[in-house]
């Protein structure tokens, strides 16, 4: 048996800082090491705590164990984080094995999936523990033999004596190593990256062999001793609350063994936005699922739709164009004298751009198993986010949030989605007031209507060429969702915004339109958006000028050089660095053949666009051919990504690449619609994620600088958008300055 | 209702209600999590599995169709040759990211290998437009489904 340390107290301010670790034996000659990390300086959004922990345990059998504290939503971190610690502990990756650690975050710090922070937290700290962990093995060793640590080597899981070629394996040095001070991490030595042996090789996922044998292992597939399965149906228009339900009759049906009202409550700590909580809504617990879902169609209620109901699409963009005419609420940039630029400017170019609400559409639909005894909760959630969860439970609840114990599932897909709470408190209520065991899940419509959307966003944009084709004076008025004052949930931009500090006279202005329907991050938030709107009217810029789009970006970016953030709204404030991002350009020109894109069929043709977000540099190509009847094929995808020294996991990097591509291209090509306060699409003939037919190869091509490894789950999306957009204009001189990109826009008038 | 279904060779018993969709039969009655519910319409196809070799989706499927018939799903894919030949394809090809629409994804291409062992990128396409990745595997599935064909890497 494994004897588990109890873990300091949290750090007190002034101590936070100091990584520290601990030893001790496990019963049969293990050696357990607990690691306490402070982040090592790394940028961390949403202001996550100090503290990282890490166990490593070493069985005498040489069996290697690191403990994955980060939820899997299909990034790949259960691979590539253990990946750090055992290259530089310098142990064989066979012998090393996964598990998932529990959500704790007194023990172990910020545990979350989000902002593709996951390599450059832990790049850096979680190589060290693993370095001291080899140290600790080398300094065993060398007490055992009584010789000097320089006359040792440390090679695939053991200790070498070089003078003699005596060697110990570190499951022999276990018990001995447990009795050794740990080193302190700040001082341990690094590898040269030259020495590397797992981190940059080719690692299939840790997960993979019980993923394609069927074996339980996500959030839907948990099962707990007495569980009843549970449905929660809310108000179709969002918020709306609960008059009347003919709960009783439904209580006769087969199966049902409850049904009941919750009642919503107010907005409570820890949420991610106005309707992340429990709200009102009719559950349904049942003896099997499907016999829940049977009891739904006949359930009766009276809702009271509240306030959204005059919220429709048309009223939207309406507002959005009422608003562009106006005087805008806030200057996110403001730079020298745009009107003025313009007035002198040699050619004007304006256009209006508009993009739609989007949902995430997990495959694996919201749910989480709850069971709810005697004050105490247990949750297994496919999370995000648990100590989110966590917080907004107890608070509903009324329970201590130690009194829950959340065990995080592996997620069948996230895209930031499993960051909010709502099905986590409506599993917790559920199983509190049925007084049994419950598994929650949603229906694939629940899911469409009930989601926390990528928002809608329009952007009116003015811009003056002088003589030579430079752009001279740059206006965005960006009329975007929120409350009247103030925009909502990933529905804003941030003062770095390209071409802010390329232009001498730029204006970023926004307003607002007060609006209930929920909004979130979905994979690169903002910038989903943003990149759409801003590369494809640089694109137009371009064409207006009548030079080279690719050339033309080159030239706005202008020499290298490394421009300070002014974006502090995330505590990151990633510095810009135009010779990294001039690098991808060129590449991706060179390796999609782009100077020789003029020899490519009618119909066809290539578009480029760049973007900086997560602190990765990527440029793309995209050539696509549109047909008479505007029938849009995307032919091929090249990728040009800087993400660093270092691809950590080349084999996960390609396919998080990829995906993010495919995701985008979806993205582009799909909506959600409001209308009467309410969600119209209710499954996926409604709204359409991208299929295997109409995916393109995808080349991928990584540009390696000297500067800290940086994540890969989202920066690749946002320039595909617009540079499908603005390959579809060289191939029919369509300019799709809306989206999502319809067929019927693109025929031949 | 009682049935006795064939499901990877073995014969079960289950009492439900004989509209039950098959992909709940077999996910809480008889325990096989790996057949995944996705949409509830034949829209996704998470729930594929095979009735009598042939793909259908388990979620539009109730229990008193497939009573006389023999079922087999990702839990009992790898004990036929060419299913086995297409795990380890998913394997080497390292075809997963979230990993829930696999199993859909193997039946559906264990399938079409079955009918069609050198399939081109149009037969790809057109026997798989029908299993959704969330997370855009698509590429990397193209990949697995030659190298299970033809036993070679793709490069």
């Amino acid at each position: 048996m494994a004897m588990y340390l109890v873990p300091e107290a949290a750090p007190s301010t002034g101590v936070s800082r100091r990584a520290f670790l601990k030893a001790s034996a496990l019963v049969g000659g293990g050696l357990l090491l607990d690691f306490h990390l402070p982040n090592a300086g790394a940028a961390v959004s949403d202001g996550a705590g100090e503290a990282l922990n890490a166990f490593i345990t070493v069985m005498p059998d040489g069996i290697v164990s690191i403990r994955a504290k980060n939820p899997e939503i299909g990034q790949g971190v259960k691979t590539m984080l253990p990946m750090l610690i055992a290259d530089e502990f310098d142990v064989d990756w066979k012998n090393v094995r996964i598990e998932q650690a529990l959500a704790n975050g007194v023990k172990y710090g910020p545990q979350f999936a989000g902002g593709s922070t996951a390599t450059p937290i832990n790049w850096e700290p979680l190589r060290r523990v693993g370095a001291a962990a080899r140290e600790m093995m080398v300094r065993a060793a060398a007490a055992t033999w009584g010789v000097p640590v320089s006359e040792l080597k440390t090679e695939s899981g053991s200790v070498l004596h070089v003078p003699t070629g005596r060697k110990l394996t570190y499951g022999e040095l276990a018990a001995a190593a447990s009795k050794i001070a740990p080193p302190d991490p700040k001082t341990v030595q690094l590898k040269d990256p030259k020495d590397f042996k797992i981190i940059g090789k080719p690692m299939p996922g840790v997960d993979s062999p019980l993923v394609v044998t069927g074996k339980p292992l996500f959030g839907i597939d948990v099962t707990v001793p007495g569980m009843k399965y549970a449905i929660y149906a809310k108000c179709p228009a969002f918020g709306g609350t609960v008059v009347k339900a003919n709960v009783d009759a439904l209580k006769t049906l087969p199966g049902v063994r409850d049904a009941f009202v919750l009642r919503g409550n107010a907005s409570v700590a820890g949420s991610t936005g106005p309707l992340d909580r429990l709200v009102d809504g009719v559950a349904i617990v049942a003896d099997s699922w499907w016999l829940a879902e049977q009891a739904r169609e006949k359930l009766e209620v009276q809702w009271d739709e509240g306030s959204v109901t005059h919220e429709n699409d048309a009223r939207f963009a309406e507002e959005a164009a009422r608003l562009a005419q106006q005087a805008p609420a806030a200057y996110i940039v403001k730079n020298g004298n745009v009107n003025s630029a313009l007035a002198g400017a040699a050619r004007v170019v304006e256009g209006d751009y508009a993009y739609p609400f989007l949902a995430h559409v997990t495959l694996e639909p919201q749910n989480c198993t709850a069971s709810y005894s005697g004050g105490k909760l247990e949750l297994w959630a496919p999370t995000q986010n648990p100590e989110s969860n966590r917080k907004v439970v107890a608070a509903t609840l009324g329970i201590a949030p130690q009194d829950i114990t959340v065990h995080m599932t592996r997620c069948g897909g996230g895209f930031g989605r499993r960051g909010a709470s709502d099905y986590a408190v409506e599993a917790a209520a559920i199983s509190k007031q049925a007084g049994v065991p419950v598994k929650l899940l949603w229906n694939r419509a629940d899911d469409l209507r009930h989601d926390f959307y990528r928002p809608a966003g329009f952007h009116h944009f003015k811009a003056g060429l002088d003589g030579k084709g430079n752009v001279v004076a740059f206006r965005d008025h960006f009329v975007t969702l929120g409350s009247a004052e103030q925009p909502g949930s990933s529905a804003y931009a941030g003062p770095d915004e390209f071409p802010s500090r390329f232009v001498p006279h730029m204006e970023f202005a926004a307003s607002f339109i007060a609006s209930g329907v929920p909004t979130g991050p979905l994979r690169a938030p903002e910038s989903n958006g943003l990149a759409f709107a801003f590369q494809s009217f640089i694109d137009e810029l371009a064409h207006a000028a009548g030079r080279d789009p690719l050339q033309f970006r080159l030239d706005m970016l202008g020499e290298p050089r490394i421009l300070d953030s002014a974006d502090d709204r995330y505590g990151m404030q990633p510095d810009f660095d135009t010779g990294r991002m001039r690098g991808v350009l060129e590449l991706v020109r060179e390796k999609s053949g782009w100077n020789a894109r003029q020899k490519l069929p009618a119909g066809s043709g290539m578009g480029t666009a760049f973007y900086y977000s997560h602190m990765g540099y990527f440029a793309e190509v995209v050539q696509a051919t549109v047909a008479a009847n505007g029938t849009l094929k995307v032919d091929k995808v090249w990728v040009a990504a800087d993400v660093g020294s270092q691809i950590i996991n080349p084999m996960g990097a390609e396919n998080q690449v990829q995906g993010a591509v495919l995701d985008g291209i979806g993205q582009s090509l799909t909506r959600i619609n409001i209308e009467n306060g309410r969600t119209v699409q209710s499954n996926f003939h409604e709204f359409t994620p991208l299929r295997i037919n109409q995916a393109p190869p995808i080349e991928v091509h990584f540009r390696t600088t000297p500067n800290p490894p940086t994540g890969l789950g989202e920066p690749a999306l946002p320039p595909v958008i617009p540079a499908l957009c603005n390959a579809i204009y060289a191939a029919c001189g369509k300019r799709v300055r809306r989206l999502p990109i319809e067929a019927a826009t693109l025929a031949k008038a | 209702m009682k049935f006795t279904l064939s499901v990877n060779g073995q014969r079960r018993s289950v009492d439900v209600d004989p509209r039950t969709p098959l992909v709940w039969v077999l996910r809480d009655e008889l325990d096989l999590k790996g057949t995944k519910f996705g949409c509830g319409m034949s829209l996704c196809g998470a729930c594929t599995v095979h009735m009598d070799g042939a793909p259908i989706r388990a979620c539009s499927t109730p229990v008193s169709a497939v009573a006389d018939k023999s079922i087999t799903t990702i839990e009992g894919i790898g004990t036929t040759p060419i299913g086995s030949k297409v795990q380890a394809a998913w394997l080497a090809v390292d075809v997963v990211q979230c990993g829930y629409c696999q199993a859909g994804q193997i039946m559906s291409a264990t399938a079409l290998l079955s009918r069609n062992g050198n399939p081109s990128d149009a037969d790809i396409d057109a026997a798989m437009a029908g299993n959704l990745c969330r997370c855009g595997t698509y590429t990397r599935i193209r990949a697995a489904i030659k190298q299970a064909a033809t036993g070679k890497s793709e490069g």
